[in-house]
């Protein structure tokens, strides 16, 4: 089943191209939308909602057409902006409740499913008190209960992780990943910080200028080339036993590179893990130069890295075509 | 074990209370309803009721002060047996039309503002309402709560008159064209005070804004009127200057179709072929007012 699918998606405005030709489909679960300021990702958002018409293409959310179809999509999503959006003198209640028959609820299904949904994202007595004396972390769960309170298929969370502080941030991914788990809710997430998404999401997209640069479950992103970090002793024999390894691999046609990045630069080689056959070769060839093995771990692959390669990519294409 | 088995019944009875999330199968009622709510929420919110206790002081203040007047008069007809009210029925809003440009100035901002300034109007847009379901909930609520504002008093004098059985025909003709009358002002000064509310999102300069409006034309529009009457004898010039203010409009109107007199410097209110025109600038600007507000909220949408 597909939740969200557009072909050649393309939103132009005077001066900017928002999306260019974007085609991607979307299944159920928690899905990243990832792309920098101006990647395109809120105007996607829009489009989805049927809000703003698409100068190009087409895009179907929950099946349902976004050009024809704008009214019974958002009566089976939620979204949560990504600006402050409420009034600080009515409570939490008060509003979501507002909100709740907004979206069509009756009277009475409006306040169960706010008292129910204020619970669900760790609202309690402070409900009662107006919103303008609370948290940003508070805030953002508010937003995000009546992004809920309807009991939507799908729901647009647009950056909710801002402004919040590492704990509040993990939380807040926490009840994001809840959101599918125990809600049974598909959730479409955006965010411009690669790292939080690893740990939340099923799937993650990536946009850039408009343009797709990936899209493919978060394990392809991170297990499929597992990196392997190692670090040797050194010898009398070999007084620089790291480059000694990283020679003898190269003979052996394995790349490696130095961790220079990380901290114990020059000390640290990784490689690329390429099943079993490499860490037999590893532990072969620093047995072969007597040198001792002080680690050899998994380091799991960041998006970030697979971010900054295919911005490579792209950008020698670029470089290429011009 | 013995200590183990109290933990098990405890963990138990938490999941017990835990309930867990619960899916929603109920009805939605969706576009026509999310309008009907937001409507009764806005005019229940136009005489603060729902809000906090600061604000229904106000409102609730100037529906007093509209009312007492009419009041007053009631007793004076009853007690002094009198053979007419004190004043026409179509008279009470001119007179009144402080106390109505008091509250339109101070309901027009919360109604819309608010909502503006904090950034809510996305939320709205994300939902099946949409931007002409926002502007007509929030223009008829205001538009309502006007009409409830300047129509109560009016029913105040016409229970009045008839229990100081006053002719009951003459009183109810009276009666119904000055409802017309204060539908049609109600109409539009909601209109025109929404318009300059949804253009500045601060609420002070939003209130700021609606008085200046109302009484800055009203000031100049029945000054240059009395300059006019003094010194020259031509009416019509007197008459056309009255197309510039929203109140003198409303006066127009009804002095040339509903049987009113008028209030213009000596009493000289437009012909029936200028009433026309009078009528069709007050439904050019009704129809108006509620063109900007859908443009507003097109361009404030998400």
């Amino acid at each position: 089943m597909t939740v969200i699918a557009t072909e050649s998606l393309s939103k132009r405005f005077p001066r900017v191209t928002a999306l260019d030709r974007l085609s991607v489909d979307v299944g159920p679960g928690v899905t990243g939308l990832v792309g920098a300021n101006g990647a395109g990702k809120s105007t996607l958002i829009k489009i989805l909602l049927g809000l703003s018409p698409a100068t190009e293409g087409r895009a179907e959310v929950l099946g349902l057409d976004v050009a024809s179809k704008g009214g019974a999509i958002r009566e089976r999503v939620g979204y949560m902006p990504e600006h402050d959006c409420l009034p600080p003198d009515v409570s939490a209640t008060e509003f979501v409740v507002h909100m709740a028959r907004m979206a069509g609820l009756p009277p009475t299904a409006a306040r169960e499913r706010t008292a129910d949904t204020l619970r669900h994202v760790g609202l309690y007595e402070e409900r009662y008190r107006p919103i303008g004396g609370y948290s940003t972390g508070m805030k953002q769960r508010v937003k995000l209960a009546q992004a809920l309170v309807h009991d939507p298929q799908l729901v647009f969370l647009d950056e909710p992780t801002n402004g919040l502080d590492p704990v509040g941030r993990d939380e807040m991914l926490g009840l994001i990943r809840r959101v599918h788990t125990d809600f049974g809710i598909s959730v479409l997430v955006t965010s411009h910080l690669l790292g939080e998404l690893e740990r939340t999401c099923d799937h993650v997209v990536i946009i850039d200028g408009g343009k797709l640069l990936r899209s493919s479950s978060t394990r392809d992103f991170t297990q499929t080339t597992t990196t392997l970090a190692i670090e040797v002793t050194d010898t009398d024999e070999h007084p620089d036993g790291t480059r000694a390894v990283r020679d003898a691999l190269h003979a052996r046609g394995v790349t490696t590179h130095d961790g220079s990045e990380l901290p114990g630069a020059g000390h640290i080689l990784l490689l690329t893990a390429e099943g079993e056959r490499t860490y037999d070769l590893v532990r072969d060839v620093v047995a072969d130069l007597g040198l001792g093995l002080v680690r050899m771990e998994q380091r799991r692959h960041h998006i970030a890295e697979v971010f900054k390669d295919g911005e490579e990519q792209r950008k020698e294409a670029v470089g290429h075509g011009g | 074990m013995a200590v183990e088995q109290p933990t098990a019944r405890e963990a138990e009875q938490t999941r017990i209370h835990n309930i867990g999330y619960r899916s929603y199968d109920g009805p939605r009622l969706g576009r026509a309803y999310a309008r009907r709510s937001l409507y009764s929420q806005s005019l229940r919110g136009a005489y603060g009721l729902g809000r906090s206790v600061k604000s229904k002081v106000l409102p609730m203040l100037l529906f007093v002060v509209m009312c007492v007047p009419a009041l007053i008069m009631v007793a004076v007809a009853v007690a002094t047996k009198a053979k007419e009210l004190p004043i026409e029925y179509t008279r009470y809003a001119i007179i009144m039309q402080a106390v109505i440009g008091l509250y339109v100035a101070s309901q027009a901002p919360q109604s819309v503002s608010r909502d503006l300034r904090f950034k809510t109007v996305p939320l709205y847009f994300s939902r099946p309402i949409e931007t002409v379901d926002y502007v007509r909930a929030k223009y008829a609520a205001l538009a309502s709560a006007m009409f409830i504002l300047t129509a109560a008093p009016l029913l105040v004098l016409y229970v009045g008159a008839l229990l100081a059985k006053l002719d009951f025909g003459h009183q109810t003709k009276g009666f119904a064209e000055a409802v017309v009358s204060v539908a049609l002002l109600s109409l539009l000064f909601s209109g025109i005070s929404l318009v300059a509310a949804a253009a500045t999102p601060r609420r002070g300069f939003g209130i700021a804004a609606v008085i200046a409006v109302l009484t800055i034309s009203y000031g100049a529009v029945s000054t240059l009127q009395a300059i006019a009457h003094v010194h020259s004898g031509d009416t019509s010039v007197l008459v056309w200057m009255g197309l510039f203010s929203p109140i003198t409009l409303i006066d127009g109107v009804q002095t040339a179709f509903l049987g009113a007199s008028s209030s213009f410097p000596g009493a000289q209110g437009p012909s029936a072929a200028q009433g026309v025109v009078y009528l069709l600038v007050v439904l050019g600007l009704i129809a108006g007012s509620y063109g900007l507000l859908v443009r507003r909220y097109r361009k404030a949408g998400l």
